[in-house]
């Protein structure tokens, strides 16, 4: 039985005549794609897309000048079942796998953490300008960091083993202590953790971490550029070390919170109408507000503070390709990924020998043009 | 006088219709009783609502209407029996429950940006799998319920932008996509004009007649309670006070004690009422 307005039937006949059970065949699937909850593949293939030019132009292009055809060759031939001679020295094979790969894979792997946790934390709080470090966990890893560096860990680029180890740790242990006091804090006084007490709890322990933070830093003026470098974010590597730190929280926070992007869809319409929906509001926030501070951690950890990337790249997408989880989710992350990696690229040779904070990069251009995305976006809606 | 429990010992039986009565009642609850932050919201509420029927919960600002209906789906903890289609709620799992019943809320939050098929789409939420992606079936109703709610033409439009009975519907869309027997409704007519009221509540009916929905909504317009719902209970400080047909729970007498109201019933020809607020007892004023 058709029903709805009688007044309106006539003229959604006409409309709509593809919408008879008769015609239907196998259209049901096709049509959802209309909608903006479906990934759409041309949005994919751009993703992708991007994510191959940023690594290969972040592989060319250095101290020595790769031709950057030359360079896709030589990644496409390590491809399965992909037999090409790029006809790179051994010298410049080396210089792409040896020196630049890993640092663009950190890029990578950052970018797309910082932007998938960004991403999770604006549906689980269900507010758009949510930020990875919202929980305290930036300034629980700046307190970890710091300690680490004032203890003689911390070191220049190029120090020993050890000491590269124990600041990603340091820095690790501290995000996710921060993190943790947020939470238990956020649960005192509410019935359940609601947005609004955790955010409050994140402000508070946020405070306090800074606060310690700073104390330790003054006191121990001897290191405090190392301090002040870490803070403004680098991507510095030795190898493969952070990458292989970095991938196991990645891989894990990414399973989590892809695989709960609709729950997120559905977090939307509010607490109540969410548990009435068959969802677990509290326990499903908790599941993701824990794999997203996860990765932030995991980040922050080798990469120190990179701010914008979390709030830029998820609120762009959401501009342009939708605001379901659905897609937010998966192309922030692979939009966030070249986007970090083209950040590093900049920050390496701007000012080569020498290098700008990745963070100061990722400030002075995702800043205008997040402005720009929203103008025209708006533009475009009125 | 009226004593609660002579209303509680005959509870609310609507009306069966022809082969209803074959089945048990679509929703039926004991002795409810259900304490919030210490303060008793509702106390010992018994009803029985037949399947395919529709009943108001009506009373005055704070009785526990809209508890009464979250108590149904079990966002609220209670005491007594709520029973679903014959399952208690609280053995059915989250999921279980969302399949027995949909709500729609009073003001449902509106995603900002959301497409309306996006967010009638919601409404599948319990028959997908965790990680399921919606299928041919989930497709079809969502379809189904944007054709029924007459929202086909606003399917790829954002939900923010359209009027506030546009929305109305949407929301009752996700609410039929859900496929649940059971439909609550808290107070479905709040902040639209009197043509959209009538239209809202039209298709209530239309798609409870069509889908053989059973219908349990809160209403502020007492009017209105009574010519759509076949059975009102009224609800006084969280205790049913009166309950039946519109003609024997909107009396003048209950309406003076239990919302504090002068008001005047007037009977029409067709047996539906209407319930008139009069201004006794004050010095006429001159319109300027």
């Amino acid at each position: 039985m058709t029903s709805g307005p009688s007044r309106n039937g006539v003229q959604m006949a006409h409309i709509w005549p593809t919408w008879t059970p008769e015609r239907d065949g196998g259209r049901a699937r096709a049509e959802t794609g209309v909608g903006t909850g479906r990934l759409r593949a041309g949005w994919v293939a751009a993703a992708v897309g991007a994510v191959a030019l940023a690594t290969t132009l972040g592989l060319a292009v250095g101290a020595v000048s790769l031709p950057p055809f030359a360079v896709a060759a030589e990644l496409a031939d390590h491809l399965p079942l992909v037999r090409l001679d790029s006809g790179l020295t051994t010298l410049e094979a080396d210089i792409v796998w040896e020196l630049r790969f890993p640092r663009v894979v950190l890029a990578l792997l950052v970018g797309a953490l910082l932007s998938l946790a960004g991403g999770a934390y604006q549906g689980a709080f269900r507010n758009p300008l949510a930020d990875p470090y919202l929980l305290g966990v930036a300034a629980g890893a700046g307190l970890g960091a710091t300690m680490a560096i004032v203890a003689g860990f911390g070191g220049g680029a190029g120090t020993g083993g050890a000491t590269e180890v124990a600041l990603p740790l340091a820095a690790f242990a501290g995000a996710l202590t921060a993190v943790s006091i947020t939470y238990v804090l956020g649960a005192v006084g509410a019935r359940e953790r609601s947005t609004a007490s955790l955010i409050l709890a994140g402000v508070a322990v946020a405070s306090f971490f800074t606060a310690l933070q700073t104390y330790v830093q003054q006191r121990n003026d001897d290191t405090l550029r190392q301090v002040y470098a870490w803070i403004l974010g680098r991507l510095g590597t030795a190898g493969w070390h952070e990458v292989r730190l970095l991938a196991p929280y990645a891989l894990v926070a990414a399973v989590i919170l892809l695989a709960q992007r609709r729950t997120l869809d559905v977090l939307s319409v509010g607490d109540d109408e969410a548990a009435s929906l068959g969802i677990d509001p509290a326990r499903s926030r908790a599941v993701v507000v824990v794999a997203a501070s996860l990765a932030t951690a995991a980040a922050v950890a080798v990469s120190g503070l990179i701010g914008f990337v979390g709030i830029i790249v998820p609120h762009t997408i959401r501009l342009l390709a939708g605001s379901s989880y659905r897609v937010i989710l998966p192309l922030s992350m692979l939009f966030g990924a070249a986007f970090l990696a083209l950040a590093d690229l900049l920050a390496r040779t701007m000012l080569a020998p020498g290098e700008v904070p990745i963070g100061v990069i990722t400030a002075f251009f995702g800043a205008p043009f997040f402005a720009v995305v929203l103008r025209t976006s708006r533009r475009a809606a009125s | 006088m009226i004593d609660p429990h002579d209303v509680l010992a005959d509870p609310i039986s609507t009306t069966p219709d022809d082969d209803a009565a074959a089945t048990g009642p679509a929703v039926q609850i004991a002795e409810l009783t259900v304490v919030l932050g210490g303060e008793t919201v509702l106390d010992r509420v018994s009803l029985t609502v037949a399947r395919g029927s529709w009943l108001s919960i009506i009373g005055p600002n704070g009785a526990g209407k809209t508890t009464l209906l979250r108590a149904l789906i079990g966002l609220v903890p209670t005491r007594g029996s709520v029973m679903l289609d014959g399952v208690a709620v609280g053995a059915r799992s989250r999921r279980d429950r969302a399949r027995a019943a949909a709500v729609v809320a009073q003001n449902p939050v509106v995603p900002p940006g959301m497409s309306v098929r996006d967010y009638v789409l919601l409404g599948r939420t319990p028959h997908l799998r965790p990680l399921g992606r919606d299928g041919a079936a989930d497709v079809l109703a969502v379809r189904d319920a944007l054709d029924q709610l007459d929202l086909v033409r606003f399917a790829d439009r954002p939900l923010d932008t359209l009027s506030g009975g546009e929305r109305q519907r949407a929301f009752m869309a996700r609410a039929l996509a859900q496929a649940a027997p059971i439909l609550l409704l808290d107070e479905p007519t709040t902040s639209l004009d009197v043509g959209h009221q009538q239209e809202v509540l039209e298709l209530v009916d239309g798609l409870r007649r069509t889908n053989g929905l059973t219908v349990v909504s809160t209403m502020h317009d007492l009017t209105l309670a009574g010519q759509y719902a076949d059975r009102l209970l009224l609800l006084d400080r969280g205790r049913g006070v009166a309950a039946g047909t519109a003609v024997e729970v909107l009396t003048e007498h209950n309406l003076d004690r239990f919302y504090g109201a002068r008001v005047r019933v007037l009977h029409g020809d067709d047996g539906t009422l209407v319930v008139a607020p009069v201004r006794a007892g004050r010095p006429r004023q001159v319109t300027p």
